[in-house]
């Protein structure tokens, strides 16, 4: 289960950096096409996750991702992962 | 051969972000110099500079447009946008035909600084962003202007130092002459912050007068003490004669030629024989005597050396016919890679409008200037010929002549 504040702050930084209204970002609507992204954007979306959620990937990782949903899982299961990780 | 003609003009400069203000500017002798205080804290010698906020592009260009705008380029845009509407030049006609840009830009150092400061902080180059590649880019005006606008003709950028502006319209003006191309976007953009000029602020080049701005920029007065830096950018739409009247498009002024050298000398510091080989190249190609030429727009930064030198290259050029002579940069101060063409929309915008701006602070001739016919006063003065000089670093000089065309005023 993933929380809702965390969804509702993933649908914030999508909407406010991609310029999208926030009713189109829907749980099973498709990433890419709502956000109207392309290969630089994705750089984007590293930076955006950087900086939001204080982790860093690479725009490799985004392969799986289709739906918002799971765009969700993927943020919840790298903020988990960094819970777990000893400093 | 073509005859090239202008048909648009935009600008967003510290005398003013749109023609209307700027011509109100000049007739006024109102100075766009300021102080910014965060320079001497990064230890400038001057902290004066041109005074222009970033125009906000929010509503105008989605995100991946602005994105990829260094300051200069999102200057140009504003300037390019005022021109492309003053010319009569919509969508259908950029997607139909074959338009070019040549634009003056020879560095982005902001972008680079701060593109290169986020990823020393970060280590790891992707989190500088998508943009910062577009923005740090010399080539930063052309590249956005040409997406922007769907441009499908000749796209380059001019790097000619303090001559760029001038230079690319000259640029522009051989290509339509020589029927390569009918319409170019042409002009000149400069960024203003500190990490651009620091450097220059380093050679003492720039005024220390930093408790009177308005005073410092003092083009052939005695007393000058260098230049002040300053920016925007200015566009000018060139066009052949044939296919201006075709549109029926205003034609507001007629470039007639362009002369150009090199002095191969000094990195910096100028002479006079590079200028005057320039100037009585212009003067030649233009087929005008040189009693036509009314007024001309100095490029006289505010420097001791390249003030004297030019007023001597002028004078020995001119002999006995004393055209007025005037420096913009002394309301403007320098605009650098965009001076060669905001100059030209300034001296087009006093040819269409019969005076000439005073060319303030310039209150006690040295033994050049003196030999120069200046005015510190505004000058009702009706002139149809125009010569405006640009010179840069390394000796490149640059003089275009332009000609009123009469039907339109702006």
């Amino acid at each position: 289960m993933i929380d809702t504040a965390l969804i509702e702050k993933i649908n914030t930084v999508l909407a406010d950096e991609f310029e999208v209204d926030a009713d189109m970002i829907q749980p099973d609507a498709p990433l890419m096409e709502t956000l109207n992204l392309d290969s630089l954007d994705l750089v984007d979306m590293v930076v955006l996750i950087e900086h939001n959620f204080g982790f860093t990937v690479v725009a490799k990782d985004f392969a799986g991702i289709k739906t918002f949903n799971d765009f969700y899982h993927f943020i919840n299961s790298r903020l988990d992962e960094k819970k777990e990780t000893p400093k | 051969m073509a005859r090239v003609v202008i048909t648009g003009m935009g600008i967003y400069s510290c005398i003013g972000q749109n023609l209307d203000d700027v011509l109100e500017s000049l007739r006024e002798g109102r100075s766009g110099i300021g102080v910014d205080p965060e320079r001497e804290e990064f230890g400038f010698r001057s902290s004066l500079t041109g005074i222009l906020p970033k125009p906000d592009l929010t509503k105008v260009l989605d995100r991946r447009k602005r994105i990829s705008m260094s300051q200069e380029a999102a200057y140009a845009y504003v300037a390019t946008a005022e021109a492309l509407k003053n010319a009569g030049i919509d969508d259908n006609f950029l997607d139909s035909r074959e338009v070019g840009i040549l634009y003056g830009n020879d560095s982005s150092a902001l972008a680079v600084v701060e593109g290169v400061d986020l990823i020393r902080e970060k280590k790891n180059t992707t989190l500088v962003g998508s943009g910062s590649v577009f923005q740090s880019m010399n080539s930063t005006v052309t590249m956005n202007l040409s997406v922007i606008f769907r441009l499908k003709g000749i796209n380059l950028t001019i790097a000619g130092a303090c001559a760029s502006g001038s230079h690319s319209i000259g640029m522009g003006f051989m290509m339509i002459k020589n029927d390569l191309q009918d319409c170019i976007i042409c002009g000149g953009a400069q960024e203003v912050n500190k990490y651009a000029v620091s450097s220059f602020d380093g050679l003492n080049a720039f005024s220390v007068r930093n408790d009177s701005p308005g005073e410092a920029s003092r083009p052939f007065d005695a007393d000058r003490d260098g230049l002040v830096p300053s920016g925007g950018a200015a566009t000018v739409i060139l066009e052949s004669y044939e296919s201006a009247i075709k549109r029926g498009a205003p034609i507001l002024a007629e470039v007639l030629s362009y002369g150009f050298s090199s002095n191969g000398d000094h990195i910096s510091v100028p002479n006079i024989d590079g200028p005057k080989r320039s100037l009585l190249m212009a003067l030649d190609l233009a087929g005008v005597r040189k009693e036509e030429i009314g007024y001309i727009n100095a490029h006289a930064t505010s420097t001791p050396i390249g003030d004297y030198n030019e007023a001597l290259a002028i004078d020995e050029v001119f002999g006995d016919h004393k055209p007025y002579v005037g420096s913009t940069k002394s309301l403007t101060g320098h605009e650098m890679w965009m001076a060669g063409a905001s100059e030209i929309v300034y001296s087009v915008l006093m040819m269409k409008n019969s005076f000439i701006a005073p060319t303030i602070n310039y209150d006690k001739a040295d033994e050049a200037s003196s030999r120069l016919r200046i005015s510190n006063k505004l000058v009702n003065f009706k002139f149809d010929h125009f010569l405006s000089n640009s010179f840069g670093f390394g000796g490149t000089n640059s003089t275009l002549i332009l000609k009123n065309i009469d039907t339109n005023s702006y």
